[in-house]
């Protein structure tokens, strides 16, 4: 183990020292920002950031290949076996009125999820040397958009499942017809991703009642606040898919 | 010691833990879980081997009655070669070269204390052997393990009734394939915020080992194309369970309609190979940059051509996704879709020949030290060449009208996308080692594992392509049947006594491999007097890599030869060479 010893910098580029170079902790990276030893509130947040970037890279790879699938099927002529030729059978749906309202719901839950975030942020930037601990009265501020957040997706949730249960009453179950398979495809699996947005508010509510320090609520409810931003594009893209893609 | 000893858990985010559970089995270390995944991946690769095994045999004696199994019926024949395709594909090339070196040594090529999210990096982890688990279940339930192929072709994948293992077992398949999925996007997610955010100072891009460049771009190969692959099986799901026809057209099994109607199979061709080709890339490139990283160890010369390198890894990565139609010119393609994509197929030899020359100009002149690590890069190399080479023809949809589905495909794909990855994984155990477990692995044993490897392949593989050029289908489970195949069974004969004998061989590497860690030799901190961040801490590593200090780069990962310094390599972090050099 003991076989690296500080270096004293050196004049002469060419000497090489006896033993490997290395120096004692240093702010590291390669624009004289902070290393990755004992991240900062910035370095944490700006990982984090970027690590939900890349985790939303294959969200978006699944609905894109989603989307392929759907306008390639869309196209498909189907052999009918009573007349022996080739039909279409891609059936249009009329979509449920109900998620128009559940649009709406979705945008304004990504409106308080925003203030939410920001609200986090103000609270950091307020205690920047002594995080919070969580005090009561950082939960009277934050709490009520985060909370507002979690029953507005969960609204736009059951709202999902009321489509889905008129569509069912209407006759369109998943094997009904293509169009019907990819309306709860698209519509599940979207949910699915939104139920987890959901789960990381109350993760970060949780850890608002557990005392957890500001800026460690602030990233998670920063990257809470992105993704939730993205299931909203996501589903006014998915809705549009629906409705105009023929 | 002394002098950096005080700190050590001041730069790393979590501190060492205590007590075994925490320490070797739910551990955050990258250390400990690219072991973990090191050990799956050498399980998977003990089961996929026996399945292999088996297929050989039941190939020559059809009829053999095996102690505890008995006969292999046609279908368990076809049961056996799509477990065997399945994991070794999956939980050996996927995970060895990418799971296990990468997540040990990546964060330390970069001078990192520990990948970026650790937690996530854990979870991976246990999500993968998840899916291994899920996977092997495949082979108890009623039924048995499914017959479709790790293509998992539809419409035989998507119909509960199309055959013995198509029930259950099939859907285990495809729930370990999504859970698999879910593992490997994690650590794509920890290897790209890695290595973008979490290099040591001085560590640019452009200074990063070879090896780093590799687990990185088949990183972001397998975010894009994991998520695809995902989105295929939750279709086929829904197929078998819910009765949607994404994949099935109208049609009958057994007489019987099977109530889907109007799907395509083609659908599922186009979604699993813009997944499949991609994650050939995903199991070889890692094994390049390796090669890239030893041939310019052992040769004590810098890499030739280190950016060439670099742009040729991401250009075969990109070219990658553009290519997958390959592999469906015999499933009905326009014939201009067809051209288009041959045409791209064959510019991935671009790429591949500038890293091939690369690597023999490193060889060039060179004080080449044949340690065994090399032995097996220089080994992938011919491999990887050999492969390689009739790559072109099955890239010709005119050619590949003969060739497709007959031995030529499996022959072609096991030398570069197989055994040229584990040839890969076989230079990285051998170069690793000493800094992992602190012992030398037996030099004796592994040269002559090496000669075993590397003859016992060719042997094997090689013959499949004369057999497939002679008309030989594939996936065939009898051959006495066909009077125009009997000439070739004395050639089938050679590849599975060609089989016995390799197979044979890889014992001396697994008794290596744990006598070593017991017995071999005490391993000193730099035994191949290599310059990367690896080479300058502690063997094994401290739980924070560099015992509480953050290396600082000044020079390149292949200073070797340099003029006028004192040895004849310079460490990354020594104090910065002449820029004349």
């Amino acid at each position: 183990m003991a076989s690296f010893t500080p270096t004293a910098t050196v004049n002469d580029p060419r000497i090489v020292l006896d033993d490997y170079g290395i120096v004692p902790p240093v702010p590291g990276g390669d624009d004289g920002r902070p290393g990755p030893g004992s991240p900062d509130y910035r370095t944490r947040l700006r990982r984090a950031r970027l690590g939900l970037v890349v985790a939303l890279t294959p969200v978006l790879m699944l609905f894109v290949s989603f989307t392929s699938a759907y306008i390639v099927r869309q196209g498909l002529p189907t052999l009918d076996p009573h007349t022996n030729q080739m039909v279409r059978d891609w059936i249009p749906i009329r979509l449920p009125a109900l998620l128009l309202a559940n649009t709406f719901v979705l945008l304004l839950s990504t409106a308080s999820m925003e203030l939410a975030r920001r609200q986090l942020k103000r609270e950091v930037a307020l205690s920047p040397a002594a995080p919070l601990s969580g005090g009561l009265f950082s939960d009277e501020k934050a709490m009520p958009w985060l909370g507002l957040t979690v029953l507005l997706g969960s609204c736009f949730l059951a709202g999902q499942w009321l489509a889905w249960r008129e569509l069912a009453s209407r006759g369109f179950y998943v094997q009904t017809s293509p169009s019907s398979s990819f309306i709860y495809l698209l519509t599940g699996t979207h949910a699915i991703h939104l139920m987890g947005g959901v789960v990381a508010l109350l993760v970060a509510g949780g850890a608002t009642l557990l005392g957890r320090p500001a800026p460690t609520r602030s990233i998670l409810v920063d990257v809470t606040a992105w993704y939730w931003h993205f299931m909203a594009l996501l589903w006014v893209y998915i809705l549009c898919l629906l409705e105009f893609a023929h | 010691m002394a002098t950096h000893g005080s700190a050590a858990h001041e730069t790393h985010a979590h501190a060492a833990p205590q007590g075994f559970i925490r320490k070797y089995v739910f551990s955050l270390d990258h250390k400990v879980i690219g072991i973990q995944y090191y050990f799956l991946a050498l399980a998977a690769v003990m089961v996929g081997m026996f399945l292999s095994l088996l297929m050989r045999i039941h190939l020559i004696w059809p009829a053999a009655a095996l102690p505890l199994i008995g006969e292999i019926k046609p279908e368990a024949y076809l049961s056996l070669l799509t477990m065997h395709g399945t994991i070794m594909v999956f939980f050996v090339l996927t995970t060895a070269p990418q799971g296990g070196f990468g997540n040990y040594f990546l964060p330390i090529q970069i001078g990192a204390p520990d990948m970026a999210f650790p937690v996530l990096n854990m979870l991976s982890f246990w999500t993968t052997l998840l899916g291994f688990l899920v996977m092997l279940a495949a082979f108890i339930v009623p039924g048995g393990a499914p017959l479709h192929g790790w293509t998992g072709y539809a419409p035989m994948s998507a119909l509960q009734s199309a055959g013995p293992g198509e029930g259950l077992g099939a859907d285990l398949w495809i729930i370990s394939i999504a859970i698999f999925c879910l593992g490997a996007l994690m650590g794509a997610l920890n290897f790209i915020t890695t290595t973008l955010d979490m290099r040591a100072k001085g560590m640019t891009m452009m200074r990063m080992p070879l090896t780093c460049w590799a687990w990185f771009i088949t990183a972001i190969l397998g975010l894009l194309a994991f998520g695809v692959l995902l989105s295929g099986g939750i279709l086929l799901l829904m197929d078998r369970n819910l009765g949607s026809s994404f994949f099935v057209p109208l049609g009958t099994v057994n007489g019987q309609l099977t109530g889907h109607r109007g799907g395509s199979p083609l659908l599922w061709q186009h979604l699993f190979w813009f997944f499949g080709h991609p994650e050939v890339y995903i199991a070889i490139l890692p094994a390049m940059g390796l090669a890239s990283q030893l041939l310019s160890v052992f040769s004590r010369k810098p890499i030739f051509g280190y950016k060439a390198m670099v742009y040729a890894m991401l250009s075969i990565g990109f070219l990658g996704f553009m290519v997958w139609g390959h592999h469906m010119f015999m499933s009905g393609m326009s014939p201009y879709s067809a051209f288009a994509f041959s045409v791209l197929t064959m510019a991935i030899g671009v790429p591949s020949a500038i890293k091939t020359f690369n690597w023999l100009g490193t060889l060039l002149h060179a004080r080449i030290r044949f340690e065994s690590p090399m032995l097996f890069a220089i080994g992938f190399v011919s491999l990887f060449v050999s492969g390689g080479i009739s790559g072109p023809f099955l890239a010709q949809p005119v050619l590949d009208i003969q060739l497709h589905d007959t031995y030529f495909v499996p022959g072609h794909f096991h030398l570069i996308m197989g055994v040229a990855s584990i040839f890969g994984i076989f230079a990285a155990t051998y170069y690793w080692f000493p800094k992992m477990f602190g012992r030398m692995m037996s030099e004796r044993l592994a040269r002559w594992h090496f000669w075993f490897s590397f003859v016992g392949t060719y042997a094997i593989f090689m013959p499949m392509h004369y057999l497939g050029m002679a008309g030989h289908p594939r996936r065939y489970s009898q051959l006495t049947e066909l009077a125009y195949l009997h000439p070739l069974i004395p050639l089938q004969k050679f590849i599975t006594y060609a089989a016995f004998v390799t197979i044979a061989g890889q014992f001396l590497f697994v008794v290596n491999l744990f006598w070593s860690m017991k017995y071999g030799a005490k391993a000193s901190d730099n035994p191949w007097e290599a310059t990367t961040l690896e080479w300058i801490t502690a063997t094994p590593p401290p739980h924070d890599n560099f015992g509480g200090h953050t290396p600082v780069v000044h020079n390149g990962p292949y200073e070797y030869g340099v003029p006028g310094a004192p040895r004849d390599f310079v460490m990354q972090t020594d104090p910065e060479i002449a820029a004349t050099h």
